[in-house]
């Protein structure tokens, strides 16, 4: 594997993270354990398959590691802990979409992200997330009905809405 | 107008411009009948488009310099397949670098250099072992992939990645405690990795390729890369490479257990 092709996934990883994650330190680590994973595997990946959903895939796995080891003890803790605003302020609309979407399920919000910020196909987030296609799609369609519902309260009730 | 129905998931992939463009027409016109789903559509084509806004910030942030070993990493190897070797040894030579320097250097360089024309030069065991030491060594959080406690599942891994037999030298004896192992890439395949350590946290590193395809058996072979002192045989088709910081006397003391115990395999 080229380790330059790895490098220049790792933006694109790392928004990725900080959008599914929130928290920035923990997100960056876990762009971190991503790349040392695909590293040290790199022997599994085949030359004509596409890196960025090879490594999607192992990010979603250390993830995964990372929620049932903490599911007991912390699930409390991440609850509060909503994704924080990338540096500058776009205006409120995007600070309640931030907000909004850290109430997802994290299930909800991975199908919801690599659709919309990574553009993948269905097909791809399914073999990313080794979910069916069908679970694509209902998760898709709760994620983006709730985020709806959750900007439009949010909205209607503290701040006046933008009429377009 | 047009009344097919339109599933739910259909108008997702409207959204997302994954139908054909005859079904993307049908729907478009279909949602000028259908003000609450264009509703949603609308909502849902926003919600990606501040989705991009909101989070491509994070593209242009400079790295946490936590990264930076596992950056070095990375480029280590690629970058000596370039065949610059003198590169690196004028910039060890000349700066008498430590081993997180010589990796800087690695990174500088695979920056640096331009794309390299393809090659299929190999490296040599002691140089790839010397890589594998550096970047593994240092690691306090993840020195191994797999832990001693497993040695089990280690030794069944590595066996069946490399395709031969493959187990750890007892060092025990002479002071180092098996940590653990990992798996790396060669020249054209995998090879094995084991880490120990002594009571001081001293760490040592045995390389083990299968690699050697001269089917040559050679002598103990003494490299000193800057700290690391890295001693090297081959044996058949198996290359040995023991790493470490430790004087060259302690080293062949532990080379020559490891030689004896693969020697009865």
């Amino acid at each position: 594997m080229d380790g330059r092709a790895l490098l220049a996934e790792l933006p694109r990883l790392r928004r990725y993270a900080r959008a599914l994650v929130g928290e920035r330190a923990a997100a960056d680590d876990l762009v971190q354990d991503t790349l040392e994973r695909a590293w040290a595997r790199s022997a599994q990946w085949q030359a004509d398959s596409n890196l960025r959903a090879w490594l999607l895939t192992i990010m979603h796995n250390l993830r995964a590691d990372q929620l049932r080891r903490r599911s007991l003890p912390l699930a409390s803790a991440d609850e509060n802990e909503l994704p924080c605003r990338p540096t500058q302020s776009d205006g409120l609309e995007l600070d309640a979409l931030a907000a909004a979407i850290g109430q997802l399920p994290e299930e909800q919000r991975a199908v919801l992200l690599l659709v919309a910020l990574e553009e993948m196909r269905y097909a791809d987030v399914a073999s990313t997330l080794s979910i069916p296609l069908g679970t694509v799609m209902s998760r898709l369609a709760r994620a983006r009905e709730r985020l709806r519902q959750i900007l439009d309260d949010d909205a209607g009730g503290t701040r006046l809405r933008v009429v377009q | 107008m047009n009344d097919l129905p339109v599933s739910e998931a259909e108008l997702h992939a409207f959204v997302d411009g994954e139908l054909s463009a005859e079904r993307q027409a049908q729907i478009l016109a279909w949602l000028s009948d259908h003000p609450v789903d264009a509703a949603r559509v609308h909502a849902y084509r926003t919600q990606n488009e501040q989705l991009r806004r909101l989070y491509a910030p994070v593209l242009d942030e400079s790295w946490p310099a936590a990264w930076n070993q596992s950056i070095a990493q990375t480029q280590a190897l690629p970058a000596r397949r370039h065949q610059r070797y003198a590169y690196g040894r004028r910039l060890a030579a000349g700066c008498l670098l430590t081993l997180p320097g010589v990796l800087a250097g690695w990174l500088a360089h695979a920056y640096l250099q331009p794309p390299p024309p393809p090659t299929t030069t190999a490296f040599s065991l002691p140089r790839q072992a010397a890589v594998a030491h550096a970047v593994y060594s240092p690691d306090i959080r993840r020195p191994v992939e797999i832990s001693a406690e497993n040695e089990e599942q280690l030794v069944n891994w590595l066996s069946k990645r490399l395709a031969t037999r493959v187990r750890p030298a007892r060092l025990g004896s002479l002071g180092y405690q098996l940590i653990g192992g990992r798996l790396l890439p060669g020249n054209s395949g995998p090879v094995a990795q084991f880490m120990y350590h002594d009571a001081s946290g001293q760490r040592l590193t045995l390389y083990l390729s299968t690699e050697n395809t001269a089917n040559q058996e050679t002598a103990f072979r003494f490299v000193a890369q800057g700290p690391l002192n890295i001693l090297y045989w081959v044996d058949g088709q198996f290359g040995y490479a023991l790493s470490a910081a430790i004087d060259k006397d302690e080293l062949a003391r532990l080379a020559k257990a490891v030689h004896e115990q693969f020697d009865k395999r």
